[in-house]
């Protein structure tokens, strides 16, 4: 009950605190929002326009990712993209977009905020989109003439959607005799 | 054209002129000065003894940007890290910021969208805390059959600092939190721009914008000129050269919440957003790679932490965990600091199987690793917090001890 009190008087607090004291900074530009918080959400939320097929996809795969992640996805410096499906519940489980990774749009964020290694931010977002498209053709999750954009991207079923839990921890018992 | 090749003449005057000059920057190569000289002139910030070699250790990474160095805490005494050994973690290196052009904007949910120089942050009310902060990777290598063999290589990624800086909530206030809003997307401004998600409770309750570590403004390495750190929860939440907060309804699953730090159990499934480092500690003296040189009494030694609040108790085994006995905690024990146990060890030439094990003040038991492998497996990488044993041969010699 103690606990219940505490939460509830905290979030009054916070409340009543929510009137601006010192009146520090301004408003920021449409272009800093645009360029330090491009984030998107697994609804899609912050998707620019633009649209990518597999086959371009294929060549911006080729000029851009290839050198690392091979020819097609295989991994070499860069991590494997493909494979692995069925995997996870063995003794060896391979993690990759296609057997782990829950939404598709988490793909689209990572490539247009981290990737190229050394380059990251050169993609527009029609090469985006297309290299997107490409990798989950190559994992089987969508068909070659397939198009991503804003609205067909967060609709992609990732295999292993439903793959992951709450933390439970603290999910050791207690042992006071060890060994 | 032709290439010149230099002259064996000259090849040896480059070799003596690149030797006097690392001699000059390292102040004689640890040789003691005549102690009735005038010793060297006072300088405006100090280097350590020439005579101290504690270093990060680097693990090889596929490429140089890339990356973990741990901590010396074999060589460790205290409870605060220098910032030059604190660990450190990188996707994509460490970007040098202007503080004068750096911005923080608070944005999405909100009814004052801000963007703030360093300046307005520096305006606003600042607090300390000491605080441990661990690596949600540390001791990863730990659920594998070969341990780490010395201690720096196996619990290397933690560390603890004073940090300094303004309370997240503060600056929500001044932004005005819409009441749907529930989340926190913060991003970085290193080159793969590092993102994750955080519960609106979590940056309400104890979230801080830390401009200052130990004293003086953060280093580079460590988020230079402002970092997010969320007291407890694994390093990569503590998201470093914070520009972007984003207030939003859901966790945006970013790529280091969902394919990365996430942590993967036998039945396939994974657990998301586990982001408490429960309580862990580990001897640093005598620990893996060391040797007790003649027999006698000895200062055993480590450190203890935990995600989740202050030590309560720090007990340790000679005898391989057929019997324990409580260390002494150096005071004050902060919640979620790093506390130094000690216990005074008589070193009589007999073989030994020591350990230690943290009990915080939730009565959370630090686990064997075995309890851990028996409720988690061993393919879920992150938050290894087991007990660690280091066999101390009748030698002297001290070894880790292989699962």
């Amino acid at each position: 009950m103690w606990k219940l009190s505490a939460i509830l008087l905290a979030a009054t607090a916070t409340l009543s605190a929510q009137s601006p004291r010192y009146q520090v900074g301004r408003p920021p530009t449409p272009e800093e929002i645009r360029e330090l918080g491009s984030a998107i959400a697994p609804d899609g939320t912050g998707l620019p326009a633009g649209s990518g097929t597999v086959a371009a996809g294929r060549e911006v795969f080729a000029a851009q990712c290839a050198r690392c992640h091979g020819p097609t996805g295989e991994g070499d410096v860069g991590a494997r993209l493909v494979g692995g499906q069925g995997t996870l519940a063995t003794p060896r489980p391979l993690k990759t977009v296609g057997s782990f990774w829950p939404y598709a749009t988490t793909l689209w964020d990572y490539i247009n905020r981290a990737m190229p290694f050394d380059r990251p931010g050169l993609l527009q977002p029609p090469e985006v989109y297309a290299a997107v498209a490409y990798v989950l053709n190559l994992n089987g999750i969508i068909e070659s003439d397939r198009v991503m954009d804003a609205t067909s991207l967060p609709k992609v079923k990732m295999p292993n959607r439903e793959g992951f839990v709450a933390d439970p921890r603290p999910d050791i018992p207690k042992e006071r005799r060890p060994r | 054209m032709k290439q010149r090749r230099p002259s064996r003449r000259q090849l040896l005057q480059i070799g003596a002129a690149v030797g006097g000059s690392l001699l000059a920057g390292q102040k004689a190569s640890a040789v003691e000065t005549d102690p009735r000289k005038l010793g060297d002139p006072l300088g405006p910030y100090s280097e350590r003894s020439p005579f101290e070699k504690a270093v990060r250790w680097r693990r090889e990474s596929k490429t140089p940007e890339t990356g973990s160095s741990f901590t010396p805490l074999h060589d460790s005494v205290g409870s605060v890290t220098p910032s030059a050994l604190h660990y450190e973690r990188h996707h994509s290196g460490i970007p040098t910021i202007d503080p004068e052009r750096h911005r923080l904007i608070v944005h999405g949910l909100v009814d004052r969208p801000l963007s703030l120089s360093m300046a307005d942050i520096r305006r606003l009310p600042s607090v300390t805390r000491i605080l441990v902060l661990e690596c949600g990777g540390n001791s990863a290598g730990e659920w594998g059959s070969t341990t780490g063999a010395d201690v720096q290589r196996s619990y290397g990624l933690v560390s603890g600092s004073e940090w300094t800086g303004v309370p997240l909530s503060l600056l929500l206030a001044e932004a005005g939190v819409q009441p749907h809003a529930s989340w926190v997307i913060a991003e970085g401004a290193d080159a793969c721009r590092m993102m994750r998600s955080i519960p609106l409770a979590k940056a309400l309750e104890n979230s801080l914008l830390a401009y200052g570590q130990n004293g003086e403004a953060m280093r580079p390495s460590q988020g230079y000129p402002l970092r997010l750190i969320n007291p407890g929860w694994e390093g990569n939440t503590n998201v470093k050269w914070l520009h972007s907060l984003k207030l939003t309804d859901q966790p945006y699953m970013a790529r280091d919440e969902t394919s990365k730090y996430s942590d993967l159990m036998p039945d396939g499934k994974a657990r998301i957003f586990t982001y408490a480092m429960e309580a862990k500690s580990v001897i640093t003296f005598p620990s893996g790679g060391q040797t007790l040189r003649v027999h006698g009494l000895y200062e055993l030694t480590g450190l203890a932490w935990s995600g989740r609040g202050r030590i309560e108790r720090v007990e340790v085994t000679i005898d391989g965990g057929r019997t324990w006995v409580q260390a002494a905690l150096q005071e004050p024990r902060l919640p979620i600091a790093l506390t130094r146990f000690r216990l005074p060890w008589r070193f009589d030439g007999h073989a030994a199987l020591i350990a230690s094990r943290a009990v915080d003040e939730t009565e959370y038991v630090q686990p064997t690793r075995e309890a851990l492998i028996a409720a988690r497996g061993t393919n879920s990488i992150y938050h290894y917090n087991g007990i660690k044993v280091w066999s101390v041969r009748a030698d002297g010699t001290v070894t880790h001890v292989e699962a």
